[in-house]
């Protein structure tokens, strides 16, 4: 699947996007896979009550599944407007 | 129902012009434009990121909330992304109906979801170098009014 990162995600990771191949059942699934990796992925999800995600462009939460999801993305709480 | 996201810099007053142009259906007019402030002389410049096809889609899902729940004409959602100078309109909006109750309602209803719930990220420049800016409890905490 695809996994983007926005803002700090991004910088603390080190890239905007990235393919992973994963059999990770839940988004939480997922996070400590990537955890696992390396530090600066680590860095990033540190605190995941700091994050938001996003399912195929929907915002879901971390015990959401990702069965059948091509698109994850994580990124701080948002500030528009 | 007009949704505009863009790096291009947009004018207000010629938005707000072109939206109630030729409308005689329309009582009431409310707008609101979000502009880069610098509160104590320090800021350089702000860079708002954003996540392309996931905003434009919560801002349509916003607006179609509003829509349904006040009896609206038009509405209009203008918001910049890229790097925006001191003093700069980052965004609008702006609400038609036949009375005020409903455009001013719908307005605000706006702006508390376009602040939480649209996928942008602003990230100041100062002399002191540069800081993503914290959502503040409150504007959570605004979404729970509605």
């Amino acid at each position: 699947m695809n996994v983007m990162y926005f803002a700090w995600v991004r910088e603390r990771i080190g890239l905007p996007q990235e393919e992973v191949q994963t059999e990770a059942v839940t988004v939480a699934d997922l996070v400590a896979e990537l955890t696992a990796r390396e530090d600066r992925y680590a860095a990033a999800f540190a605190d995941t009550s700091a994050l938001r995600v996003a399912l195929d462009q929907e915002l879901s939460d971390f015990d959401a599944p990702l069965a059948g999801v091509r698109e994850v993305a994580f990124f701080p709480p948002m500030t528009g407007g | 129902m007009t949704v505009r996201v863009q790096a291009a810099a947009f004018d207000t007053g010629a938005e707000l012009n072109a939206f109630v142009k030729d409308r005689t259906d329309v009582g009431a007019v409310v707008s609101f434009t979000g502009v880069v402030r610098d509160t104590d002389g320090t800021l350089h410049q702000m860079e708002i990121e954003h996540y392309p096809g996931m905003t434009e889609r919560a801002i349509a899902e916003i607006v179609t909330q509003v829509q349904s729940r006040w009896a609206l004409a038009d509405v209009l959602v203008i918001h910049r992304h890229g790097i925006l100078a001191v003093g700069a309109p980052i965004m609008m909006v702006a609400t038609a109906s036949a009375h005020r109750a409903d455009a001013f309602a719908a307005a605000d209803y706006l702006m508390d979801y376009l602040k939480s719930r649209a996928p942008f990220w602003k990230k100041e420049t100062t002399a002191d170098g540069t800081a993503w800016v914290a959502p503040k409890d409150e504007d959570e905490a605004a979404l729970k009014r509605w």
